[in-house]
């Protein structure tokens, strides 16, 4: 058994994650050896125990350390808004934004004809169940503007027609954004959802 | 290997980190696959959104590899469709028919022509079921299953032709029909090219061609169900402009 073949499983595998490469990951866990008793040691143990607590919430679909998620215990979110995501990094991106105050659901995809993914693939019929049980009075679709994004929010909104207001983000040119830069469809889409100044 | 040429966007998949995988209706290529790098970067994953009118450069070392595209975007209908919910599940339905019937590198011209017609009409969605409609029936033909509605099949009349036999998809008239009207499909003057094309005929319509696409080219294809952009395509086309 070579002397390196630990350390050489550990490179292997961090080059699986997402960013890195196997020389990236070289480094990486260079460093990490490097600063074995700042880095290295705190990252195994948390590595564990994230390892042994992760699980998704039952109620939303958020990554959390138990049954439910912190968002879902907290009664102030109660505030009847309910904000669809397709994926926990949307959940994550829109908590980054520190705007939005009500609670979330994690449908873990889009409906996708390609992929055969249906309505049953996704956590559709729990969205349904948690209109119909919690007091919701919005539901905000914060899904991608993709052909696939779109298509799912079509759907969801029929699903939940007449029982709650549906309301989706806007789409058109982004902060910072130079129309010069912009595609024809944002352009359109902008242009189409033009608001009085 | 190289080739240029102007294509329809049917599918895009993540392929790795950075790249995509997307599949191009080409008039001369056919259906074709190939990889772009980046294509899932913010400059080029606009871009590549399915139904998009792409200018597409192929290149590979031999035929046989998937190669990689290099694309420059033509026009983007994707924009267009989004608000409209009958518009988005329209053009998930030709774009999943697409990618489900034809094989790949088989140059279908005539209909390339035909679906880019119809993807252009896409915001005019008063006409579509019925542009739709006809290009079913196109796509029928081109996979060798069109329907011969020129005369009955019993009787040769050309009058009075109410039917489609499931079996030979040729038309029957409601008196050559008889007793065995009731297994076969109905034929809607607007498949004939007559009437205004109202919207309940268009739908009665497309369960006649739904019937060929789902007995007669599906088996062919090995048994496959067929896309489910279909049958949500002509779901909502009922409840939204059936009545």
């Amino acid at each position: 058994m070579s002397s390196t073949q630990s350390i050489e499983a550990l490179i292997d595998l961090m080059a699986r994650l997402p960013g890195l490469g196997p020389r990236s990951a070289r480094r990486a866990v260079l460093h990490l050896i490097r600063k074995r008793a700042l880095l290295l040691t705190p990252l195994a143990d948390v590595m564990t125990e994230v390892a042994q607590t992760a699980r998704e919430c039952l109620n939303c679909g958020n990554v959390g350390t138990a049954d439910t998620c912190d968002i879902c215990n907290d009664a102030r979110r109660a505030n009847g808004e309910l904000c669809v995501v397709e994926d926990v990094a949307d959940l994550w991106a829109m908590e980054r934004s520190g705007v939005f105050k009500g609670r979330y659901h994690v449908l873990g995809g889009t409906l996708s004809a390609l992929d055969s993914i249906g309505p049953e693939d996704l956590s559709i019929p729990r969205l349904v169940d948690r209109v119909s049980s919690e007091a919701i009075s919005e539901v905000i679709l914060a899904l991608n503007a993709t052909v696939d994004g779109q298509t799912t929010a079509h759907y969801i909104a029929d699903q939940l027609e007449g029982r709650v207001t549906v309301s989706s983000l806007a789409q058109g040119v982004p902060i910072g954004g130079e129309l010069d830069y912009l595609d024809d469809g944002t352009i359109t889409a902008a242009l189409r959802a033009r608001k009085r100044v | 290997m190289e080739w240029r040429d102007q294509g329809i966007l049917l599918a895009v998949r993540r392929h790795g980190e950075t790249s995509a995988i997307i599949e191009v209706f080409t008039p001369s290529h056919g259906v074709h696959a190939g990889v772009v790098r980046g294509g899932t970067s913010r400059k080029i994953a606009p871009i590549l959104q399915p139904g998009a009118q792409l200018d597409v450069a192929w290149r590979a070392r031999l035929d046989e590899h998937i190669g990689a595209f290099t694309v420059e975007p033509v026009r983007s209908r994707a924009a267009v469709v989004m608000g409209d919910r009958l518009a988005l599940a329209g053009l998930n339905a030709v774009a999943g028919l697409l990618t489900f019937c034809l094989a790949e590198r088989e140059a279908h011209p005539a209909l390339y022509r035909r679906t880019e017609a119809l993807l252009d009409l896409l915001d005019a969605m008063d006409l579509w079921p019925l542009a739709y409609l006809r290009w079913e029936l196109a796509l029928l033909e081109e996979m060798g299953f069109g329907l011969d509605l020129s005369a009955c099949a019993v009787t040769g009349a050309r009058v009075g032709l109410a039917y489609v036999s499931p079996r030979s998809g040729r038309a029957v008239t409601e008196a050559a029909a008889g007793i065995w009207a009731d297994r076969l499909l109905p034929l809607p003057s607007v498949l004939l090219g007559q009437g205004d094309g109202d919207d309940a005929e268009v739908l009665t319509g497309l369960g006649t061609t739904g019937y060929f696409l789902e007995h007669r080219v599906a088996p062919e294809l090995g048994h496959h169900p067929l896309p489910a952009a279909r049958a949500r395509f002509v779901e909502l086309f009922a409840r939204l402009r059936g009545s």
